[in-house]
């Protein structure tokens, strides 16, 4: 039961949306754009979000694509988890998505509202930071696209009024050999402690986490360390996670110690998918 | 533009029109059970983890208290009470998949929805939509029975 009442509104178009938002927004409406809005009830509920309007982009067809074009994959932003996976376009993120809640969740959940997720998880993201994606975003300047690892820092940075459209990826990139881990503390449902996904390009290792800090991330430098082969594997991985960029989140899912631990193990894990055991 | 926190809307459930006046704020769930009288559905954790509030909706089972009311609009929405001698509401009986019975309905939907959708199902499709569903009596192994049971029955198989 949420306890605070909104106006609800289903614009069929991207100028619709972005013209109602400035108009709500004009009449102190504090306007909030949903599209699988599973987050407008778990934290409605809660009162950690409040607004006194929504927008639904699910009626947008832009936001509902889901095609190949050309050399590229979109994804419209309003597409579930579920049909996002199902439909196998890449491979990794059907696998980061497979991890996420859970079925029956995910059919209501969309790739844009994980992506724009206040939960700190948002494993949808560590894909799309490995194959460097486009997001097209739209706003009061029209459709914009931005490379992802310039507009995802910790979240995605949307101005007032903007909103996520799709998301646009290289197929090439989505072909290159990857690893997924999710670890839970216990069992495979639950609360994820860390998700790490890994692409390899050219024996270059590229690293994204979830779970350990507040935020997604992609760090370079954590890169750097991983593919630094004139070290053993254990001094990599020390190294990478001497590098994590910031503070590791210490909760009642995990200390923060458990967490690195949990992390070296999980690097140990990707180094010996494409390098064998080595030396640790 | 108008100003209206609240409207009246028609669902289809069950395959029947129904129209109902729910403040936009209302969850689905909420709507059927206290202003449509349709009480299958389980209010349980509210939050979308425990799956008691599982429906179908358009062909996808969907928890009904992560929904809006008003999002349901032009969808087919089939409720618990819209199944009736199912073959897995028999095979819940004879495997006795069910203790309390709270999370009855809601394990139903989805097995349901998983048996029209993949009729061929095997464990690693079954364990990942019945993930979805939580048993606090812990009957997991009886459900797991019903459903092969159910796909087996379907498929002309001994179950």
């Amino acid at each position: 039961m949420l306890s605070f009442d909104f106006e609800y509104y289903k614009p069929a178009s991207i100028d619709e949306a972005v013209q109602l938002f400035q108009s709500l927004d004009r009449q102190g409406k504090n306007p909030s754009y949903i599209s699988g809005g599973t987050e407008l009830i778990t934290l409605g509920r809660v009162n950690k979000i409040v607004t006194g309007a929504v927008i639904d982009i699910k009626a947008i067809p832009e936001c509902l694509v889901l095609e190949k074009q050309g050399t590229q994959l979109v994804f419209g932003a309003a597409q579930s988890l579920t049909v996002v996976r199902e439909k196998q376009f890449f491979p990794l993120l059907s696998k980061a998505i497979v991890e996420i809640a859970d079925h029956t969740a995910r059919n209501k959940i969309t790739l844009g509202g994980n992506i724009c997720a206040n939960i700190i998880y948002r494993e949808a993201v560590l894909p799309l930071l490995l194959t460097d994606s486009t997001l097209a975003v739209a706003g009061l300047n029209g459709l914009i696209q931005y490379p992802i690892n310039d507009i995802f820092q910790q979240t995605l940075q949307l101005d007032r009024g903007e909103f996520l459209v799709q998301v646009i990826t290289h197929k090439q990139e989505t072909e290159l050999p990857f690893v997924c881990l999710k670890k839970r503390r216990q069992w495979d449902v639950g609360y994820p402690l860390l998700t790490a996904a890994a692409l390899n390009k050219n024996g270059q290792i590229k690293l994204a986490i979830s779970g350990l800090c507040s935020f997604p991330f992609r760090d370079k430098r954590m890169e750097y360390s991983l593919n630094n082969r004139s070290l053993s594997m254990k001094a990599r991985i020390e190294e990478a996670v001497s590098r994590i960029p910031a503070p590791v989140l210490n909760d009642v899912h995990g200390s923060a110690e458990y967490r690195v631990f949990v992390l070296e193990n999980t690097l140990q894990e990707i180094l010996a998918e494409w390098e064998g055991a080595g030396d640790a | 533009m108008h100003n209206h926190t609240s409207a009246e809307i028609t669902l289809n459930i069950n395959n029947e029109d129904r129209t109902v006046y729910v403040r936009n704020a209302d969850t689905l769930l909420y709507a059927l059970r206290e202003k449509l009288g349709l009480t299958g559905a389980k209010p349980g954790c509210l939050n979308g983890d425990c799956g008691a509030c599982t429906i179908i909706v358009d062909g996808d089972p969907m928890k009904s208290c992560l929904m809006l009311a008003v999002e349901a609009q032009g969808k087919s929405i089939i409720t618990v009470e819209g199944l009736q001698n199912t073959a897995i509401q028999t095979e819940f009986i004879d495997k006795f998949a069910f203790q309390c019975g709270y999370c009855t309905p809601g394990f139903i939907m989805n097995c349901h929805a998983l048996m029209t959708k993949y009729p061929d199902a095997d464990d690693s499709v079954i364990k990942d939509w019945l993930e979805s569903n939580i048993c606090r009596c812990t009957g997991y192994q009886e459900i797991e029975a019903a459903i092969k049971a159910a796909l087996a029955a379907a498929k002309g198989e001994p179950g």
